[in-house]
């Protein structure tokens, strides 16, 4: 019985959260919003990378940095998209509460809820990709790209971020609308210390080892190599570890925080019904 | 002989006209600068949040071997994005929450005059903020040893606040369009952040663009706000920057007039047509 369950909630919350994230406005609008705020965020990437190098595209560092800002899109978009949904649901819709009643399973909920902003988001790493290889010599040849390694890393890559996404939703339900923030910071630390846009010996090495701890430093490396190949590999920060051992690593931390997400959930799950946190509203 | 009146120690002497006005700023100012220091986690995300972006795009500069002035650039505009976000979410995007709750309304059936609360709103925002962005200049500068080269602080305060008037006034006419808003409020007020941080040269400086460009950017007050600020800090800046600092310091004034009056004919027009329309209480959820 219980697949079925998983089932209906994972569905009715994609169908939900799609309707939430695009009909607040018509689609001409919606898609502007979708493509204009990623492909801005590259641009000033682009604009800072093109006035000190003097417009030299062909360098491997500016590859690394489009590629890793462009599939940075995911990061955002699913952990605050799986945890602004109770954000959403609690103080703005007020449903958290019917939500918990009804019969379905509150984590897949969530992970549904993720779905529109998983959706809108690949849009976005489609658009931004696309415009750097017609425009600024982003190097990406289709027949070279390895296929395999690329729909691997990504399909590990979006699992680990929604375990990431599930533990930021379960911690927010004890935390007050203010700290709707949350998302918003935890996913500009990882933008700093998993070297998205720039590789992480550039980093103080004290800082460094945070960066290897997280999982999106592996991930972001893995689809910089699936994509651009040799280019990615020349920097020294992960150049030791072969797609093998990188793919290794990336299980491992994902299961890891899968296992934490599970008892992240069950933790701040069991507290916010002892303080009488689901119907919470906060307010201000 | 008078006759003594039991009620008269409980009347309070009505405040009107100026008084009112200057009461009403008063009164919105203050939740904005003594409440938003009492939440701890603000006054931490506030500062914490530009800098995580400051330090991203320092250490891009680093990887790419930037001359270390750039990275002078970016903490510089990385303090000023505390303004454009104060901007975005607690001027914008106010009356549209002020609608979701239910203050709107009796915002205006109180005898007070709406510019008086938005110019409070401003003022509060705009000192808040300060300590903000200061914070954030203090820690980027100790964090990534910037150097700083003053030749002229009376122009220098100038344009600061010229910049930072005309940014609020900017704020106070779109507060009154996202009068009409609903949920797009918020989504408008995200789509206005990466697209301003860009146009606007808030991590490299404006005369990179073509210089129609940076002119049509110009219209956002803190456009020449950086880019002269970034003249008068830096040993460098004169050489990148877009326009002479007295042009920018000129235009700056102009957008200040334009932005107050403009915001002033805007609300009360927003104002008619969002009671004509029956939107001021309306939550389309």
């Amino acid at each position: 019985m219980q697949h079925p369950e998983n089932l209906r909630s994972f569905k009715i919350a994609t169908w939900l959260g799609w309707q939430i994230e695009s009909n607040w406005t018509d689609p001409f609008l919606f898609a502007v919003y979708s493509i204009v705020k990623p492909l801005a965020s590259a641009g000033i990437l682009v604009v800072m990378y093109s006035i000190i190098t003097r417009g030299n595209f062909n360098t491997p560092i500016f590859p690394y940095i489009y590629f890793g800002n462009a599939f940075y899109i995911y990061v955002g978009a699913v952990m605050s998209g799986i945890s602004w949904a109770v954000i959403d649901d609690r103080e703005h819709y007020k449903t958290l509460k019917y939500m918990y009643i009804a019969p379905i399973r509150i984590p897949v909920y969530w992970l549904g809820r993720g779905v529109a902003r998983f959706l809108s988001g690949s849009v976005a790493v489609l658009i931004t990709i696309t415009f750097g290889v017609l425009f600024l010599h982003v190097p990406l040849d289709l027949t070279k790209v390895d296929w395999p390694l690329f729909i691997v890393s990504l399909a590990m890559g979006i699992a680990m971020l929604s375990m990431l996404g599930l533990i930021l939703a379960s911690i927010t339900l004890l935390v007050a609308h203010h700290f709707f923030l949350i998302g918003e910071a935890v996913a500009s630390a990882l933008y700093l210390f998993s070297g998205a846009i720039f590789p992480l010996d550039v980093l103080p090495a004290w800082i460094r080892p945070v960066g290897f701890a997280i999982p999106i430093t592996y991930w972001l490396e893995l689809m910089r190599r699936s994509l651009a190949g040799d280019v990615a590999q020349a920097f020294p920060t992960l150049a030791r570890f072969s797609n093998l051992q990188l793919l290794g690593i990336l299980l491992g931390l994902s299961i890891l925080f899968g296992l934490l997400s599970v008892l992240v959930y069950r933790f701040c799950d069991y507290r916010a019904r002892e303080r009488g946190l689901i119907d919470f509203v906060t307010n201000y | 002989m008078s006759q003594y009146n039991p009620l008269s120690s409980l009347m309070v002497e009505k405040a009107t006209g100026w008084r009112l006005f200057i009461k009403t700023i008063i009164a919105r100012a203050y939740p904005r600068i003594i409440g938003q220091q009492r939440e701890k986690s603000w006054v931490f995300f506030d500062i914490f949040l530009p800098m995580l972006a400051v330090s991203s795009y320092v250490f891009v500069y680093r990887a790419i071997h930037a001359p270390e002035e750039y990275v002078g650039f970016v903490v510089v505009g990385g303090a000023m994005t505390a303004f454009w976000m104060n901007i975005m979410w607690s001027m914008s995007s106010q009356l549209y929450w002020e609608k979701e709750q239910g203050n709107l309304a009796l915002y205006i059936m109180a005898p007070n005059s709406m510019m008086a609360v938005l110019l409070g709103m401003a003022v509060g925002g705009m000192f808040a903020t300060l300590l903000r962005s200061v914070a954030i200049i203090l820690l980027g500068s100790l964090l990534f040893h910037v150097q700083y080269t003053i030749g002229n602080l009376i122009q220098l305060l100038a344009v600061f606040f010229a910049a930072i008037t005309a940014l609020y006034g900017m704020g106070m006419m779109s507060a009154s369009l996202f009068l009409l808003l609903s949920r797009e409020a918020d989504h408008l007020a995200q789509l206005a952040t990466e697209p301003v941080f860009l146009v606007s040269g808030f991590y490299f400086p404006i005369k990179s663009f073509n210089f129609w460009i940076a002119a049509a950017a110009s219209i956002i007050p803190l456009t020449l706000g950086l880019d002269a600020m970034r003249q008068l800090v830096f040993a460098s800046g004169p050489a990148l920057g877009f326009l002479n600092v007295r042009v920018e310091l000129t235009i700056l004034f102009g957008l200040c007039i334009a932005f107050l009056f403009g915001a002033r004919a805007l609300l009360a027009y927003m104002e008619r047509l969002a009671i004509r329309e029956g939107r001021l209480t309306e939550s389309r959820r």
